[in-house]
Formats: structure tokens, C-alpha cells, sequence
């Protein structure tokens, strides 16, 4: 029977030859990915029960990342709770302050990710890695703490759609603008429980980094996981990247596997888009919203706060001063010196903005650049859902870090094509 | 007595159950006091235990935060009927026992402040201000399973003994 590589991915993982949509399934867990809100809750569930203990000390990875460094007493007492567990534990890879980093983006970076493999951690934006050829999927702090005892988790095997990006990005279009074009078009339930697989020759013109800013908001389409097969950039990137250099397994799906839907866009007619709030489903092109006014202007996230992202923002920020607020979050200890190293911090600071150090930070309402009620801010983070950097009255407004530089020079949403 | 909260529209989300700025602790009686404060400020004043949330399509979509299921539950609220839920919030309320009730008529064939009385094994909502009995599908048998342990790490914790 052909299989999907998501299929063919949970069939390794279940010990089976072959698995179908709708099967339940338990699967054998290679990374537990740990964070500070999420963790803690799963780790003291364990306690309760008496079964404190994890599956192997050098699968599951560590870092503190929405409320780091801590941002109040509360907050610091999570970050207390997971170091004492990572340390009685001995994990291995446990990444304190000052090499941790937003989850998403430091584990591939940090050479934890390999193709084939099942990845899980309690965030819904899990499914990035499945950039890497990998199934990789959010889940709450009770399948967490299931997965840290036992490096076992059910599943049900998701359908799989295929969205096929054709043609290429045209100048100032970048992989967000992609994504909320497809989120625009199939609506934030549009892939439930679904596996998205992504193909199509637009696709291999893209590093990892953009590559990785397309599987992040699969979740945003209610998605189970995204996936987009292995290539040379795959490859090259994991030789530079992977800290275990054994062999990984390469899946890919077979040509008569069977899909649910197929979608295909022309990549070469997508603009710049902004989703407009309250969902990332809001999606225009920048020509319907462009002049709109903003009072913040955020760049970071497990979304766009790489190496990549900064560049493109300090190319159009080069000589210019921002109007607003800008606030820029590089999402790793190793962008951050990357970022400072190239001199992009210079063309930051002589802009106007301010840099800080990596953290979620106010993607969630946390902390380092929370709105007040009735204040917009245009960013590069995924999600602009009521509430969701602040006060229920203010508005986020999704766009690439491209055409968020261009709103910060302009005080409100601007075409980035007018500054390349 | 048992009342209906109705939010009809659909993707009610995680942030909204409960917002971020309350993550910074997962002690239970914090995060209900909270509970569904961007959506329905007045929600945890009216809410009394044994009541029901009914929504749209979607429901608990976004972020992965398990503090969603435990403020709803521990505001008292036995269950959730929606037209479809998010797979993550599905995934944490089957996996702390609490019981939800996927029902695409839900919403048209319930009202606000409505009094229901619901027979989990035989799959029926009674709307008594309606008049009308509602079936619904029964949750697959391994949620129940797991429902039935009393939840997913109480099934393990037994698998162990
Ligand atoms: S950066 Fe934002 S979306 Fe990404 S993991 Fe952190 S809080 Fe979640």
C-alpha cells in the first residue's frame, strides 16, 4: 500500500510495516523537546504519581524560553522547578540562561533535529521541524510528562494534504507571506488534525530558515504536523548543524499516496501579506491594508527571529530611523552574536530600535514589548489572536520581518518592496 | 441543575480560555479565576459547578497550554460540547479524563442559560427548557479508556504498579 512520509514516519516509529489514516497508534518517541510554562506542570504530575523518572536522559532537550530570563516571582519559580528536574535527572542537553533559546528555533540550530525521527514537546508550534523531514507535533503537559516517563505516545495517523507551492517569490515575498497566503485560503481549520505536506519547485529555492517559517504555522491551520521532504539544502544544513552524525533515515512519500485534498498556489502572484487581527487566517496582500497606523513594530519568535530575519529587516532599516516602537528579538544566543557579529546591531541601534536578549518574550503578551489596550503592533510572530501580546484591545498584525521593518520606518503597514 | 454557557462562534482559543499573562503559574485556583476572562469577563462569576460550555467549530485551537482544560475544569464546568474541537486541546482533555462532547448541532439545538442533563454512556443531552433529546456519538473506546482511569498518567501509573 503507498504511504504518505508522515505515514511511513509513524509506521517506523510503531514498529509496523504499514499504517493508514485514522489508525491509533503507539509510537516510540526519538526527542522530548522541554520549555518553562509546560514543563513544570508535567514534571510535578509525575512526582504525584510516584513515577519520577525519564526514558533517556539524552533524548529530551531543555530550554527555558516564554518567560526567560524571568520576568516575575511566578515565572521565576517555574524556571526553579525545571532546573532542579533537568539537573536530579542529569539531562544532558539542558540549555541554561545564556545559551537557551527560543525552543523552536534552538534545537535545529543546536543539531537535535534529524529527518525520520518523531519529535513531541508541549507547544503547539512543535510542528517546525517536520522542515527537517522529521514528524514532529505540539502536545499538552500530561502527553509530555507521558512521553518523558516512558519515550511512548498514542496517536491517531493524521489524513495528509498537499499543498504544492509552484513558480517563485517574486522580489520583497518571502516564506511568511507564503504561508499566510495558504492559511488566508484554507482558514485556520482548514488542515485539522491533518498532516500538511509541502512540495513544489518553489520549495527548494528556500534555506531551512524560510523553509522552517512554513512548517511553524502549520498549527495555525489547525494542522497536526507539516512536513516538507529532504534535499540538499536539508542536507547541507544538517552536515553544518547535527550533533550525532550517524545515519538518519530519509522518508518520502510515494507517488500514488493517497491525499485528502490538494491545494496549489502560484507563489509568483503572492504579495506581501499581513494578517489583519483576530485571526492568522486574515491574511490581504499589502496594497489592501498599507497606511494603517501602528504603535509597535516586534521582530522575533520562533517564527522569524533568525539569523535570516534580521538580515532582511537590517537591509531595509540600513540609514533609515524607525517612526515607532521597534523592539528586536534574536531568538538564540548564537543569532544574537551571529546578528551582532555581521553589525547588525549597529544598523539596529543607529535605526532606533531596541534589541534584546532571546526570549518568546511579548510574542505571548509575556513580557519585553506588551501592548496597551487600543495599540496595534505589526509582527513577525504567528499568532494575533485577542489578547495575545497584551491587553484584550490591542491588535497584532502578522507580516514577514521584511515588510515589518518597512511599517517601523513608516509608523504604519508598509509595501518593503519600495525600500529593496 | 446543570446551565448552558453558549459561545456560538467558532475558534475559540486557548488565549482566550486562559491568556498568557496567567502562565507564569499552573496552580489550578489561579488559572480559574481567569477562565475564559478575554472572551466573557462575567464567565467566572456565573459559572456554577456541574455547568456546560457549548461552541462552535474549532474549539481550544492555538497554543498547546493544558492550563485551558484545568481552568475550564476547575471552574466547575463537567463538560465542553462543541461542533469540533482542536486536536491538541481534544488530546489534553481525553488525557486528564475530562470528558467532551464533539456534536455539530450543537450550538443550534442549545441555548444560553438552557438546563441539560447529559447520559455519557448512552450518548444523550437532555435539554430539558427545550423539551428535546440530543444524541450524540459516544467518545472511541480508548478515550474512554483513558477517561475511565481517571486520565492518562493515572493509566500509566497503574500499567507500573
Ligand atoms: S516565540 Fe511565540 S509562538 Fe514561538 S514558542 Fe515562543 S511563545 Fe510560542
Amino acid at each position: 500500500m503507498a504511504m504518505t512520509i508522515t505515514e511511513k514516519m509513524l509506521a517506523k516509529a510503531a514498529g509496523k510495516e504499514k499504517v493508514a489514516p485514522g489508525q491509533l497508534i503507539d509510537a516510540k518517541i526519538d526527542i522530548v523537546m522541554c520549555v518553562d510554562v509546560t514543563t513544570p506542570p508535567a514534571i510535578s504530575m509525575l512526582a504525584e504519581r510516584g513515577i519520577d523518572r525519564v526514558f533517556d536522559k539524552e533524548k529530551i532537550v531543555v530550554t527555558p524560553d516564554h518567560f526567560q530570563p524571568a520576568k516575575d516571582i511566578k515565572s521565576a519559580e517555574l524556571h526553579k522547578r525545571l532546573d532542579e528536574w533537568a539537573r536530579r535527572h542529569k539531562i544532558k542537553h539542558y540549555y541554561k540562561i545564556g545559551r537557551a533559546g527560543v525552543c523552536h528555533a534552538l534545537l535545529p540550530e543546536q543539531g537535535h533535529i534529524r529527518p525520520g525521527e518523531v519529535i513531541v514537546g508541549p507547544d503547539s508550534h512543535t510542528c517546525t521541524y517536520g522542515a527537517f523531514a522529521a514528524f514532529s507535533t505540539g502536545i499538552g503537559s500530561t502527553d509530555a510528562a507521558a512521553a518523558i516517563a516512558t519515550g511512548q505516545l498514542w496517536f491517531k495517523v493524521p489524513a495528509s494534504m498537499k499543498i504544492v507551492l509552484n513558480g517563485s517569490l517574486g522580489p520583497g515575498v518571502y516564506s511568511k507571506d507564503i504561508i499566510l497566503a495558504i492559511i488566508a485560503r484554507i482558514g485556520v481549520d482548514g488542515a485539522l488534525y491533518k498532516a500538511m505536506e509541502f512540495v513544489g519547485p518553489a520549495l527548494a529555492k528556500m534555506s531551512m530558515e524560510a523553509r522552517m517559517t512554513i512548517t511553524n504555522m502549520a498549527i495555525e491551520a489547525g494542522a497536526k504536523n507539516g512536513i516538507i521532504g529532504f534535499d540538499k539544502e536539508t542536507k547541507q544544513y544538517l552536515d553544518e548543524h547535527l550533533r550525532d552524525k550517524t545515519n538518519y533515515t530519509i522518508f518520502e512519500s510515494d507517488k500514488d499516496a493517497k491525499y485528502d485534498s490538494v491545494e496549489e498556489f502560484d507563489c509568483s502572484a503572492i504579495e506581501p501579506m499581513v494578517a489583519l487581527p483576530h485571526l492568522p487566517s486574515g491574511g490581504v496582500p499589502i496594497g489592501d491594508c498599507a497606511g494603517k497606523a501602528m504603535d509597535q513594530a516586534y521582530i522575533g519568535s520562533c517564527t522569524n527571529g533568525r539569523i535570516e530575519d534580521l538580515r532582511i529587516a537590517a537591509k531595509i532599516l540600513k540609514g533609515k530611523q524607525v517612526a515607532i516602537r521597534t523592539i528586536i528579538v534574536p531568538a538564540t544566543p548564537t543569532i544574537w552574536k551571529q546578528a551582532k557579529d555581521e553589525g547588525l546591531f549597529d544598523i539596529f541601534y543607529d535605526a532606533g530600535c531596541v534589541i534584546a536578549a532571546p526570549t518568546c518574550g511579548a510574542c505571548l503578551g509575556g513580557f519585553m514589548g506588551v501592548l496597551a489596550a487600543g495599540e496595534k503592533c505589526v509582527s513577525t510572530t504567528n499568532r494575533n489572536f485577542v489578547g495575545r501580546m497584551g491587553h484584550p484591545k490591542s491588535e497584532v498584525y502578522l507580516a514577514s520581518p521584511a515588510t515589518t521593518a518597512a511599517s517601523a520606518i513608516e509608523g504604519k503597514l508598509a509595501d518593503p518592496r519600495k525600500y529593496l | 441543575m446543570s446551565k448552558a454557557h453558549v459561545y456560538k462562534r467558532d475558534h475559540i482559543n486557548t488565549d482566550e480560555i486562559i491568556p498568557a499573562r496567567y502562565l507564569n503559574t499552573d496552580d489550578e485556583a489561579e488559572l480559574v479565576k481567569h477562565c475564559l476572562e478575554d472572551l466573557d469577563t462575567d464567565f467566572v462569576n456565573k459559572v456554577q459547578s456541574g455547568d456546560i460550555i457549548v461552541s462552535g467549530e474549532d474549539f481550544g485551537c492555538g497554543s498547546s497550554r493544558e492550563h485551558a482544560v484545568w481552568a475550564i475544569r476547575g471552574a466547575g464546568v463537567q463538560t465542553v460540547i462543541a461542533k469540533s474541537f482542536a486536536r491538541i486541546f481534544y488530546r489534553n482533555a481525553i488525557n486528564n479524563g475530562f470528558y467532551i462532547i464533539e456534536l455539530p448541532e450543537a450550538p443550534e439545538k442549545i441555548n444560553d442559560g438552557d438546563e441539560l442533563e447529559i447520559d455519557y454512556k448512552a450518548g444523550l443531552i437532555k435539554n430539558k427548557t427545550a423539551g428535546i433529546d440530543i444524541k450524540f456519538a459516544p467518545l472511541p473506546d480508548f478515550a474512554l479508556e483513558i477517561i475511565e482511569a481517571g486520565g492518562l498518567l493515572n493509566k500509566l501509573a497503574k500499567k507500573n504498579c
